[in-house]
């Protein structure tokens, strides 16, 4: 019975994978069949990754996806971590209140962020006599590091829960600078954190639509609005083959957080 | 600089640029749009708007916004329950039944996907539902001449691909919630002479319900704030109350009747929490 059981759970848990991994498997199969209408039986071909290194649309939009994702990981990753290090070393007035105010851009509907942001933008720009400059690549990076610094600051400051205050003032009382005690004690001890930060922000970032679509002015993508955009259109198995790109990247980045920041496995010490 | 001085300056200096950020980047829009929803004409008009409460008074005269509105969350209530209902179990295996390197990998595998972007996992949907699609076609070998099968641009097919979205969610609060029951009161509950199943029920799932309810959250905000899933594979059909908020700001450029419906928007995820945060605190001690 208790065989039976056991085998019953791994099937289901099976199932379940099946689920979250058929229709993705599915897309990435057409992304290399040669027929344009998505027609089988299968046939093996590049054509549609050929057409991808034409297509100037796509390459910029992927680029442009690329660039604000860099800047956003500087970006975030450093303010983030320069919060985190504040709320781990001091206790102070109001710090409940500002660790409060994280929760707001993590859950409200981005859709309402998105055209917040866009109405905001709209009343500045015009305010300065440049109403276009409401939306456009800046906009969408100020938007995706507001997005962001919740996550890196939450990361980062796990790993600081208990700042280890006295590792800093015993390096100092030793005679080093503080300078030194920067070095050789604080950033050996961020590091991880900083690092899963980052690769968390670059995630954000790459893959999100719904601030970039409200933020993006005609003619200026980021590849998940461009996508967008061709689905409405009537898609290709173009889009296939960028998608695969997309997701091969984003889950070989995950494979890379798993790494350093183990989300699930850290009581396998009581098995 | 006095000691204290000094400190204040620190913390000032360290978060400030963030906070500023944030307060210009999602505080003040927020102002921003609260302020458009009470004005009578959008920004894009060079005219001075007035003040007016008729872009609220709009959604409460009109039927067409008040069933987008029940559409919206119904659609949320019904994601969250077969993300429930097929997440829970997962969790619950995972967490009480599988060990070592295999809980790992397979853990590892169902948080890689919600890592890629939705989008685009929206978009594999449409290949798989679509008539000469892989369910149709598998349908169509095992069964010739059955009818066409073809979900694509309807109910079904938005719920599914929202369940597939967000079920990651629900499996990882579930897991980590479990996880943290100590198996000992289990086994307790067993040598008292209750059956697993009373076990269950009066031991492990009130003390997984910190998981269940922080899970259904983060599924259920989302969900009635999604315009992207609905359009992609319901297409005309099962309008949400966050389709009409995009086109308000797109199409038909009414911006303040956009905002007013943003904010009943955020009326309704506010309730939302109203309600579930009383479970989160009472039980949240040992999640």
């Amino acid at each position: 019975m208790r065989r039976f059981l056991d085998g019953g759970i791994r099937l289901y848990l099976v199932l379940v994978l099946i689920f979250l991994y058929l229709p993705i498997l599915v897309m990435a199969l057409f992304a290399f069949n040669r027929s344009p209408l998505y027609g089988l039986p299968f046939e093996f071909d590049l054509v549609w990754f050929e057409a991808l290194a034409g297509n100037k649309r796509l390459l910029q939009a992927g680029w442009n996806s690329v660039w604000i994702a860099l800047a956003n990981t500087v970006i975030a990753t450093t303010l983030g971590t320069m919060a985190a290090v504040a709320f781990g070393r001091y206790t102070f007035r109001g710090k409940t209140l500002m660790q409060a105010l994280l929760f707001p851009p993590i859950a409200i509907p981005w859709l309402v962020i998105g055209t917040a942001m866009l109405v905001f933008f709209f009343w500045v720009g015009r305010s300065v006599g440049a109403p276009g400059m409401a939306r456009g690549l800046h906009a969408i990076l100020l938007g995706h590091v507001a997005l962001s610094l919740p996550y890196v600051i939450f990361v980062v400051g796990a790993r600081l829960n208990d700042y280890p205050k006295a590792l800093e003032e015993a390096a100092a009382t030793l005679g080093a600078t503080p300078w030194q005690v920067f070095r050789r004690v604080s950033v050996p001890i961020l590091a991880p954190g900083v690092v899963a930060a980052a690769l968390f922000a670059f995630a954000v970032s790459f893959d999100q639509f719904v601030i970039s679509y409200f933020l993006a002015p005609p003619g200026v993508t980021t590849l998940p609005v461009e996508i967008y955009t061709s689905i409405r259109k009537g898609f290709t198995p173009e889009i296939n083959a960028i998608s695969t790109i997309i997701i091969a990247v984003s889950m070989g980045l995950m494979l890379v957080v798993a790494r350093f920041y183990r989300f699930g496995g850290e009581r396998s010490g009581n098995e | 600089m006095t000691p204290t001085t000094r400190t204040r300056w620190a913390i000032f200096s360290l978060t400030g640029p963030a906070y500023l950020w944030l307060a210009c980047t999602i505080f003040l829009p927020l102002l921003a749009m609260l302020a458009l929803s009470f004005l009578d004409k959008s920004p894009l008009v060079p005219k001075p708007p007035e003040f007016t409460l008729g872009n609220y008074g709009a959604f409460f005269a009109k039927d067409f916004y008040w069933s987008l509105t029940r559409w919206s969350v119904e659609l949320g209530l019904w994601v969250t329950f077969f993300c429930l209902l097929i997440g829970y179990p997962a969790a619950y295996a995972l967490a009480k039944r599988i060990k070592g390197r295999w809980r790992e990998a397979i853990f590892l595998l169902i948080v890689l996907p919600f890592w890629s972007n939705a989008l685009v996992r929206i978009f594999s949907w449409t290949m798989v539902l679509r008539s000469n699609g892989i369910v149709d076609l598998t349908v169509q070998s095992f069964f010739p001449g059955a009818p066409a099968f073809d979900l694509l641009f309807s109910y079904p097919a938005v719920i599914i691909g929202l369940v597939h979205s967000y079920l990651p969610y629900m499996i990882l609060t579930c897991y980590i919630a479990l996880q943290a029951i100590d198996d000992s009161l289990v086994e307790a509950g067993r040598s008292l002479g209750a059956t697993s199943f009373t076990t269950f029920r009066r031991v492990v799932l009130p003390l997984s319900l910190p998981g269940i309810v922080s899970g259904s959250a983060l599924i259920f905000v989302p969900v009635i704030g999604s315009f992207m899933e609905p359009r992609i594979l319901g297409g005309t059909k099962g309008a949400t109350l966050g389709m009409n908020i995009e086109e308000q700001f797109t199409v038909t450029a009414n911006w303040p009747l956009g905002a007013a419906l943003s904010f009943i928007l955020l009326a309704i995820v506010l309730v939302i929490f109203g309600i579930i945060y009383p479970f989160l605190r009472r039980q949240g001690g040992n999640a």
